[in-house]
Protein backbone atom coordinates (compact mmCIF):
# COMPACT_ATOMS: atom_id res chain seq x y z
CA UNK A 1 0.00 0.00 0.00
CA UNK A 2 1.03 3.28 -0.66
CA UNK A 3 1.73 6.28 1.60
CA UNK A 4 -1.48 8.52 1.82
CA UNK A 5 -1.56 11.63 0.09
CA UNK A 6 -1.14 14.69 2.32
CA UNK A 7 -3.96 16.95 1.39
CA UNK A 8 -7.25 14.96 0.49
CA UNK A 9 -9.60 16.61 -2.01
CA UNK A 10 -12.73 15.98 -1.10
CA UNK A 11 -15.08 14.43 -4.12
CA UNK A 12 -18.02 16.77 -3.96
CA UNK A 13 -18.75 15.71 -7.46
CA UNK A 14 -17.65 18.77 -8.79
CA UNK A 15 -15.98 19.45 -12.25
CA UNK A 16 -12.94 21.67 -10.97
CA UNK A 17 -11.23 18.59 -9.55
CA UNK A 18 -8.85 17.58 -12.16
CA UNK A 19 -8.07 21.74 -12.56
CA UNK A 20 -7.07 21.79 -8.47
CA UNK A 21 -4.75 18.50 -8.33
CA UNK A 22 -2.82 19.77 -11.31
CA UNK A 23 -2.00 23.50 -9.78
CA UNK A 24 -1.34 20.73 -6.10
CA UNK A 25 1.18 18.70 -8.87
CA UNK A 26 2.72 21.95 -10.83
CA UNK A 27 3.66 23.00 -6.59
CA UNK A 28 5.01 19.73 -6.46
CA UNK A 29 2.28 18.07 -3.93
CA UNK A 30 0.91 14.54 -4.33
CA UNK A 31 -2.99 14.63 -3.56
CA UNK A 32 -5.83 12.38 -3.71
CA UNK A 33 -9.70 12.96 -4.11
CA UNK A 34 -11.75 10.60 -1.96
CA UNK A 35 -14.94 10.86 -0.25
CA UNK A 36 -14.07 8.01 2.34
CA UNK A 37 -14.78 9.98 6.06
CA UNK A 38 -11.43 7.52 7.22
CA UNK A 39 -9.56 8.98 4.28
CA UNK A 40 -10.27 12.27 4.82
CA UNK A 41 -9.90 12.41 8.60
CA UNK A 42 -6.01 10.98 8.96
CA UNK A 43 -5.47 13.74 6.05
CA UNK A 44 -2.83 16.55 6.91
CA UNK A 45 -4.77 19.18 4.73
CA UNK A 46 -8.11 18.84 3.51
CA UNK A 47 -9.60 20.65 0.36
CA UNK A 48 -13.45 21.53 -0.12
CA UNK A 49 -13.61 21.76 -4.19
CA UNK A 50 -16.97 22.44 -5.75
CA UNK A 51 -18.51 23.60 -8.99
CA UNK A 52 -21.85 23.41 -9.45
CA UNK A 53 -24.86 23.75 -7.10
CA UNK A 54 -25.19 24.19 -3.51
CA UNK A 55 -28.06 21.66 -2.67
CA UNK A 56 -26.91 18.73 -4.55
CA UNK A 57 -23.39 19.56 -3.48
CA UNK A 58 -24.73 19.17 -0.10
CA UNK A 59 -27.16 16.23 -0.79
CA UNK A 60 -24.04 14.15 -1.98
CA UNK A 61 -21.70 14.93 0.88
CA UNK A 62 -24.64 14.04 2.89
CA UNK A 63 -25.13 10.59 1.13
CA UNK A 64 -20.84 10.34 1.92
CA UNK A 65 -22.03 10.50 5.36
CA UNK A 66 -19.48 13.27 5.30
CA UNK A 67 -21.18 16.29 6.91
CA UNK A 68 -20.35 15.64 10.79
CA UNK A 69 -17.19 14.56 9.50
CA UNK A 70 -16.25 17.60 8.04
CA UNK A 71 -17.64 19.55 10.69
CA UNK A 72 -15.04 18.02 12.89
CA UNK A 73 -12.06 18.37 10.77
CA UNK A 74 -9.19 20.06 13.11
CA UNK A 75 -6.34 19.87 10.33
CA UNK A 76 -6.49 22.91 8.17
CA UNK A 77 -9.37 23.15 4.91
CA UNK A 78 -9.73 25.08 2.09
CA UNK A 79 -13.24 25.48 0.54
CA UNK A 80 -12.64 26.35 -3.11
CA UNK A 81 -15.51 28.24 -4.65
CA UNK A 82 -18.61 26.85 -3.90
CA UNK A 83 -16.70 24.89 -1.40
CA UNK A 84 -16.12 28.00 0.30
CA UNK A 85 -19.97 28.97 0.17
CA UNK A 86 -20.47 25.18 1.83
CA UNK A 87 -18.38 25.87 4.81
CA UNK A 88 -21.26 28.39 6.02
CA UNK A 89 -25.29 28.20 7.42
CA UNK A 90 -27.01 28.39 4.62
CA UNK A 91 -27.39 29.19 1.19
CA UNK A 92 -30.11 30.65 -1.11
CA UNK A 93 -28.97 28.68 -3.91
CA UNK A 94 -31.25 25.41 -3.56
CA UNK A 95 -31.95 26.93 -1.12
CA UNK A 96 -29.56 24.67 1.08
CA UNK A 97 -28.18 23.91 4.81
CA UNK A 98 -24.70 24.37 4.75
CA UNK A 99 -21.97 22.74 6.64
CA UNK A 100 -22.23 25.83 9.64
CA UNK A 101 -18.98 26.32 9.79
CA UNK A 102 -19.38 29.96 9.53
CA UNK A 103 -22.08 32.04 10.63
CA UNK A 104 -22.91 33.95 7.77
CA UNK A 105 -25.71 32.94 4.57
CA UNK A 106 -24.78 33.13 0.77
CA UNK A 107 -26.98 35.14 -1.07
CA UNK A 108 -27.72 35.27 -5.16
CA UNK A 109 -25.50 38.16 -6.56
CA UNK A 110 -28.05 40.62 -8.33
CA UNK A 111 -27.32 41.58 -11.86
CA UNK A 112 -26.99 45.68 -12.98
CA UNK A 113 -25.89 47.32 -16.17
CA UNK A 114 -21.95 46.90 -16.19
CA UNK A 115 -21.99 43.77 -14.26
CA UNK A 116 -23.58 40.93 -15.40
CA UNK A 117 -24.10 37.67 -13.26
CA UNK A 118 -22.80 35.12 -13.11
CA UNK A 119 -19.54 37.42 -12.06
CA UNK A 120 -17.01 35.87 -14.30
CA UNK A 121 -13.67 37.22 -14.33
CA UNK A 122 -10.72 38.65 -12.90
CA UNK A 123 -10.89 41.26 -9.96
CA UNK A 124 -8.83 42.51 -7.09
CA UNK A 125 -8.45 41.29 -3.62
CA UNK A 126 -8.72 44.05 -1.51
CA UNK A 127 -8.97 45.05 2.64
CA UNK A 128 -5.87 41.74 3.01
CA UNK A 129 -5.45 41.17 6.41
CA UNK A 130 -2.74 39.27 7.59
CA UNK A 131 -3.02 36.04 7.42
CA UNK A 132 -0.78 32.72 6.75
CA UNK A 133 -2.80 31.79 3.60
CA UNK A 134 -1.88 35.57 2.20
CA UNK A 135 1.46 35.73 2.49
CA UNK A 136 3.17 37.23 0.02
CA UNK A 137 0.16 38.16 -1.40
CA UNK A 138 -0.32 41.74 -2.57
CA UNK A 139 -3.49 44.11 -2.34
CA UNK A 140 -4.90 44.99 -5.92
CA UNK A 141 -3.63 41.56 -7.17
CA UNK A 142 -6.14 40.13 -9.45
CA UNK A 143 -7.60 36.82 -9.36
CA UNK A 144 -10.09 34.42 -11.14
CA UNK A 145 -13.96 34.88 -9.67
CA UNK A 146 -16.94 32.48 -11.36
CA UNK A 147 -20.32 32.48 -9.56
CA UNK A 148 -23.50 33.61 -8.98
CA UNK A 149 -23.97 33.48 -5.30
CA UNK A 150 -21.90 34.96 -2.87
CA UNK A 151 -20.93 35.88 0.82
CA UNK A 152 -21.21 39.83 2.88
CA UNK A 153 -18.11 40.72 4.56
CA UNK A 154 -17.78 40.24 7.90
CA UNK A 155 -15.78 39.76 10.82
CA UNK A 156 -14.10 36.28 9.25
CA UNK A 157 -13.59 38.30 6.05
CA UNK A 158 -9.59 38.05 5.58
CA UNK A 159 -9.75 39.93 2.06
CA UNK A 160 -12.70 41.12 -0.29
CA UNK A 161 -13.33 42.15 -3.55
CA UNK A 162 -15.80 44.94 -5.18
CA UNK A 163 -18.76 43.55 -7.82
CA UNK A 164 -21.68 46.12 -7.19
CA UNK A 165 -21.00 46.03 -3.10
CA UNK A 166 -17.98 44.13 -1.48
CA UNK A 167 -17.92 40.29 -1.62
CA UNK A 168 -16.24 37.95 0.62
CA UNK A 169 -13.22 36.57 -1.39
CA UNK A 170 -11.04 34.66 1.56
CA UNK A 171 -12.37 33.62 5.08
CA UNK A 172 -11.49 31.89 7.63
CA UNK A 173 -12.94 30.82 11.38
CA UNK A 174 -10.37 28.72 12.97
CA UNK A 175 -8.62 25.42 10.74
CA UNK A 176 -11.17 26.06 8.14
CA UNK A 177 -10.11 29.16 5.09
CA UNK A 178 -11.99 29.34 2.22
CA UNK A 179 -11.71 31.52 -1.22
CA UNK A 180 -14.79 32.12 -3.58
CA UNK A 181 -12.18 32.91 -6.17
CA UNK A 182 -10.19 30.15 -8.07
CA UNK A 183 -6.91 29.62 -6.66
CA UNK A 184 -6.28 27.25 -9.55
CA UNK A 185 -6.82 28.89 -12.50
CA UNK A 186 -5.75 32.42 -10.60
CA UNK A 187 -2.42 32.54 -12.35
CA UNK A 188 0.62 33.49 -9.81
CA UNK A 189 -1.45 34.77 -6.93
CA UNK A 190 -3.70 31.59 -6.46
CA UNK A 191 -0.81 29.63 -6.96
CA UNK A 192 0.65 31.62 -4.04
CA UNK A 193 -2.63 30.89 -1.92
CA UNK A 194 -2.13 27.02 -2.50
CA UNK A 195 1.20 27.48 -1.70
CA UNK A 196 0.97 28.60 1.46
CA UNK A 197 -1.98 26.58 2.41
CA UNK A 198 -0.01 23.86 2.05
CA UNK A 199 2.58 25.14 4.62
CA UNK A 200 -0.16 25.20 7.58
CA UNK B 1 -12.67 42.24 -18.46
CA UNK B 2 -10.22 39.76 -20.52
CA UNK B 3 -8.98 38.33 -23.66
CA UNK B 4 -9.22 35.53 -25.64
CA UNK B 5 -7.48 33.51 -28.37
CA UNK B 6 -8.62 31.05 -30.96
CA UNK B 7 -6.42 28.53 -31.32
CA UNK B 8 -6.72 26.07 -34.46
CA UNK B 9 -4.28 23.99 -35.14
CA UNK B 10 -0.22 24.28 -34.40
CA UNK B 11 1.49 23.14 -30.82
CA UNK B 12 -1.18 24.00 -29.24
CA UNK B 13 1.02 23.40 -25.37
CA UNK B 14 3.16 25.77 -26.76
CA UNK B 15 0.80 28.35 -27.88
CA UNK B 16 -0.94 28.05 -24.87
CA UNK B 17 2.00 28.53 -22.38
CA UNK B 18 3.25 31.36 -24.59
CA UNK B 19 -0.30 32.95 -24.57
CA UNK B 20 -0.35 32.54 -20.83
CA UNK B 21 2.85 34.07 -19.79
CA UNK B 22 2.29 37.24 -22.21
CA UNK B 23 -0.48 37.67 -19.77
CA UNK B 24 -4.00 36.10 -21.69
CA UNK B 25 -6.75 36.24 -18.99
CA UNK B 26 -8.81 33.25 -20.68
CA UNK B 27 -8.05 30.50 -23.29
CA UNK B 28 -10.69 29.11 -26.10
CA UNK B 29 -10.11 26.20 -27.84
CA UNK B 30 -11.81 25.65 -31.07
CA UNK B 31 -12.12 22.36 -32.36
CA UNK B 32 -13.70 24.07 -35.95
CA UNK B 33 -14.42 21.24 -37.65
CA UNK B 34 -15.98 18.65 -34.87
CA UNK B 35 -19.55 20.00 -35.33
CA UNK B 36 -19.83 20.09 -38.91
CA UNK B 37 -18.31 16.53 -39.09
CA UNK B 38 -20.21 14.87 -36.39
CA UNK B 39 -17.16 14.44 -34.08
CA UNK B 40 -16.58 15.48 -30.67
CA UNK B 41 -13.07 17.18 -29.53
CA UNK B 42 -10.91 15.20 -28.63
CA UNK B 43 -10.10 15.45 -24.63
CA UNK B 44 -6.81 14.44 -24.43
CA UNK B 45 -4.96 17.76 -25.28
CA UNK B 46 -7.32 19.22 -23.16
CA UNK B 47 -5.95 17.44 -19.67
CA UNK B 48 -2.27 18.47 -21.50
CA UNK B 49 -3.31 21.89 -21.59
CA UNK B 50 -5.25 21.85 -18.08
CA UNK B 51 -1.89 20.27 -16.70
CA UNK B 52 0.28 23.17 -17.91
CA UNK B 53 -1.48 26.55 -17.22
CA UNK B 54 -2.91 28.23 -14.47
CA UNK B 55 -5.48 30.71 -16.53
CA UNK B 56 -9.36 29.73 -17.57
CA UNK B 57 -10.03 28.38 -20.38
CA UNK B 58 -13.10 27.36 -22.04
CA UNK B 59 -13.48 24.29 -24.91
CA UNK B 60 -15.67 24.11 -28.08
CA UNK B 61 -16.37 22.04 -30.72
CA UNK B 62 -18.97 19.11 -31.38
CA UNK B 63 -20.14 19.05 -27.52
CA UNK B 64 -23.58 17.54 -28.12
CA UNK B 65 -24.10 16.42 -24.43
CA UNK B 66 -23.99 16.04 -21.02
CA UNK B 67 -21.82 13.38 -20.98
CA UNK B 68 -19.62 15.07 -24.00
CA UNK B 69 -19.45 18.10 -21.52
CA UNK B 70 -18.76 16.03 -18.12
CA UNK B 71 -15.94 14.60 -20.21
CA UNK B 72 -14.27 17.95 -21.06
CA UNK B 73 -15.04 19.80 -17.79
CA UNK B 74 -13.20 16.41 -15.64
CA UNK B 75 -10.36 16.93 -18.28
CA UNK B 76 -9.59 20.58 -16.23
CA UNK B 77 -11.58 23.30 -18.63
CA UNK B 78 -13.89 25.49 -16.84
CA UNK B 79 -15.98 26.20 -19.35
CA UNK B 80 -17.74 24.39 -22.67
CA UNK B 81 -18.91 26.64 -25.39
CA UNK B 82 -21.92 25.15 -27.54
CA UNK B 83 -22.90 26.30 -31.03
CA UNK B 84 -24.23 24.39 -33.11
CA UNK B 85 -25.57 21.70 -30.98
CA UNK B 86 -27.33 24.56 -29.18
CA UNK B 87 -29.33 25.64 -32.29
CA UNK B 88 -30.04 21.84 -32.91
CA UNK B 89 -31.50 21.21 -29.07
CA UNK B 90 -31.74 24.05 -27.90
CA UNK B 91 -33.20 21.77 -24.13
CA UNK B 92 -29.03 21.03 -23.97
CA UNK B 93 -28.60 24.42 -22.70
CA UNK B 94 -31.11 23.78 -19.82
CA UNK B 95 -29.11 20.35 -19.41
CA UNK B 96 -25.77 21.56 -19.37
CA UNK B 97 -26.88 24.51 -17.05
CA UNK B 98 -28.40 22.42 -14.40
CA UNK B 99 -26.35 19.77 -14.17
CA UNK B 100 -22.85 21.98 -14.18
CA UNK B 101 -24.03 25.44 -13.07
CA UNK B 102 -24.37 28.47 -15.39
CA UNK B 103 -21.32 29.42 -15.23
CA UNK B 104 -19.78 26.41 -17.27
CA UNK B 105 -22.15 27.29 -20.25
CA UNK B 106 -20.96 29.43 -23.25
CA UNK B 107 -23.10 29.94 -25.94
CA UNK B 108 -21.60 31.37 -28.94
CA UNK B 109 -23.14 32.89 -31.61
CA UNK B 110 -22.40 32.74 -35.14
CA UNK B 111 -23.89 36.20 -36.43
CA UNK B 112 -24.99 37.40 -39.69
CA UNK B 113 -25.96 40.23 -41.50
CA UNK B 114 -29.37 39.03 -43.99
CA UNK B 115 -31.97 40.80 -45.90
CA UNK B 116 -34.06 39.30 -42.78
CA UNK B 117 -31.76 40.68 -40.02
CA UNK B 118 -29.69 39.32 -37.75
CA UNK B 119 -29.28 35.39 -37.88
CA UNK B 120 -27.90 32.95 -36.25
CA UNK B 121 -25.59 30.57 -38.61
CA UNK B 122 -24.75 26.73 -38.09
CA UNK B 123 -22.18 24.52 -38.65
CA UNK B 124 -19.88 27.76 -39.84
CA UNK B 125 -16.63 25.32 -39.18
CA UNK B 126 -17.27 23.78 -43.08
CA UNK B 127 -18.20 26.66 -45.97
CA UNK B 128 -20.00 23.59 -47.82
CA UNK B 129 -22.40 22.97 -44.56
CA UNK B 130 -22.61 26.37 -43.42
CA UNK B 131 -26.41 27.15 -43.46
CA UNK B 132 -28.67 29.79 -41.67
CA UNK B 133 -30.30 28.46 -38.80
CA UNK B 134 -33.78 30.17 -39.16
CA UNK B 135 -33.21 31.87 -35.72
CA UNK B 136 -33.28 35.55 -34.98
CA UNK B 137 -29.76 36.57 -33.33
CA UNK B 138 -31.54 39.04 -30.55
CA UNK B 139 -34.45 36.15 -29.91
CA UNK B 140 -32.08 33.86 -29.60
CA UNK B 141 -29.49 35.41 -27.34
CA UNK B 142 -32.86 35.79 -24.77
CA UNK B 143 -33.96 32.67 -25.04
CA UNK B 144 -29.95 30.77 -24.51
CA UNK B 145 -30.08 33.20 -21.16
CA UNK B 146 -33.38 31.77 -20.17
CA UNK B 147 -32.21 28.50 -20.68
CA UNK B 148 -29.54 28.97 -18.62
CA UNK B 149 -26.71 30.14 -20.45
CA UNK B 150 -23.55 31.76 -18.41
CA UNK B 151 -22.43 33.61 -21.18
CA UNK B 152 -22.37 34.46 -24.55
CA UNK B 153 -19.79 34.92 -27.34
CA UNK B 154 -21.31 37.05 -30.50
CA UNK B 155 -19.23 36.23 -33.16
CA UNK B 156 -19.92 38.83 -36.21
CA UNK B 157 -19.42 36.82 -39.07
CA UNK B 158 -19.17 39.38 -41.65
CA UNK B 159 -16.70 41.44 -39.50
CA UNK B 160 -15.11 38.17 -39.14
CA UNK B 161 -10.92 38.07 -40.55
CA UNK B 162 -11.51 41.16 -42.07
CA UNK B 163 -9.50 43.19 -39.58
CA UNK B 164 -12.03 46.60 -39.62
CA UNK B 165 -13.07 46.38 -35.87
CA UNK B 166 -15.81 44.70 -34.30
CA UNK B 167 -19.45 45.17 -35.45
CA UNK B 168 -20.22 47.89 -32.75
CA UNK B 169 -23.91 48.61 -33.70
CA UNK B 170 -24.94 44.61 -33.14
CA UNK B 171 -22.71 44.23 -30.37
CA UNK B 172 -24.86 47.50 -28.74
CA UNK B 173 -28.23 45.96 -29.88
CA UNK B 174 -26.76 42.26 -28.04
CA UNK B 175 -25.60 43.73 -25.15
CA UNK B 176 -28.96 45.28 -24.62
CA UNK B 177 -30.74 42.19 -24.46
CA UNK B 178 -27.91 40.13 -22.67
CA UNK B 179 -27.54 40.15 -18.97
CA UNK B 180 -24.77 37.98 -18.60
CA UNK B 181 -20.97 38.30 -19.65
CA UNK B 182 -20.58 38.92 -23.12
CA UNK B 183 -17.52 38.55 -25.49
CA UNK B 184 -17.25 40.04 -28.82
CA UNK B 185 -15.41 38.26 -31.25
CA UNK B 186 -14.68 38.84 -35.12
CA UNK B 187 -13.03 41.77 -36.56
CA UNK B 188 -10.24 42.96 -34.29
CA UNK B 189 -7.51 44.74 -36.36
CA UNK B 190 -5.92 46.98 -33.61
CA UNK B 191 -5.60 48.30 -30.45
CA UNK B 192 -8.21 50.73 -30.95
CA UNK B 193 -11.32 48.27 -31.53
CA UNK B 194 -10.17 46.30 -28.36
CA UNK B 195 -11.27 49.80 -26.66
CA UNK B 196 -14.61 49.94 -29.16
CA UNK B 197 -15.89 46.79 -28.08
CA UNK B 198 -15.63 47.78 -24.18
CA UNK B 199 -17.02 51.18 -24.49
CA UNK B 200 -19.56 49.12 -26.38
CA UNK B 201 -20.59 47.07 -23.21
CA UNK B 202 -18.49 43.88 -23.93
CA UNK B 203 -17.25 42.17 -20.68
CA UNK B 204 -14.71 40.71 -22.93
CA UNK B 205 -12.87 40.56 -26.65
CA UNK B 206 -11.76 37.79 -28.06
CA UNK B 207 -9.37 37.70 -30.87
CA UNK B 208 -7.40 35.03 -32.79
CA UNK B 209 -5.62 36.04 -36.15
CA UNK B 210 -4.10 39.31 -34.97
CA UNK B 211 -2.27 37.68 -31.55
CA UNK B 212 -1.57 34.70 -33.87
CA UNK B 213 0.34 37.03 -36.10
CA UNK B 214 2.36 38.57 -34.07
CA UNK B 215 0.09 42.11 -35.42
CA UNK B 216 -0.72 42.68 -31.81
CA UNK B 217 0.99 41.72 -28.52
CA UNK B 218 -1.36 40.98 -25.46
CA UNK B 219 1.09 42.98 -23.08
CA UNK B 220 1.08 46.36 -25.59
CA UNK B 221 -2.67 45.75 -25.85
CA UNK B 222 -3.50 45.58 -22.40
CA UNK B 223 -1.19 48.78 -21.47
CA UNK B 224 -2.97 50.73 -24.30
CA UNK B 225 -5.80 49.82 -22.71
CA UNK B 226 -5.09 50.97 -19.15
CA UNK B 227 -3.64 54.25 -20.93
CA UNK B 228 -7.51 54.61 -21.55
CA UNK B 229 -9.02 53.96 -19.14
CA UNK B 230 -10.42 50.76 -18.83
CA UNK B 231 -9.40 48.33 -16.25
CA UNK B 232 -7.66 45.06 -16.59
CA UNK B 233 -5.14 43.28 -15.20
CA UNK B 234 -1.43 43.56 -15.60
Amino acid sequence: MSTPAATVIVDTGGANIASLRYALTRLGERSSVSGDAATIESAARVILPGVGAAAPAMARLARLGLVPVLQRLTQPVLGVCLGMQLLFAASEEGPAQCLGLLPESVRALKSAVGRPVPHMGWNCLAGLRPDPLLEGVREGEYVYFVHSYAVACDEHTLAYTEYGQPLAAVVRRGNFWGTQFHPERSAAAGSRVLHNFLRL
Amino acid sequence: MRFRDHVYAGDILALAGRYQAAGADELVFYDIGASPGGGTVDRAWVRRVARLIDIPFCVAGGIRSEADAERVLNAGAEKVSINTPALENPTLIDRLSRRFGAQCVVVGIDSRRTPQGLRAWMRTGDERRACDSGRDVLGWVREAQERGAGEIVLNCMDADGVRDGYDLAQLREVRAQCEVPLVASGGAGCEEHFAQAFACGADGALAAGVFHSGALAIGALKGYLRGRGIEVRP
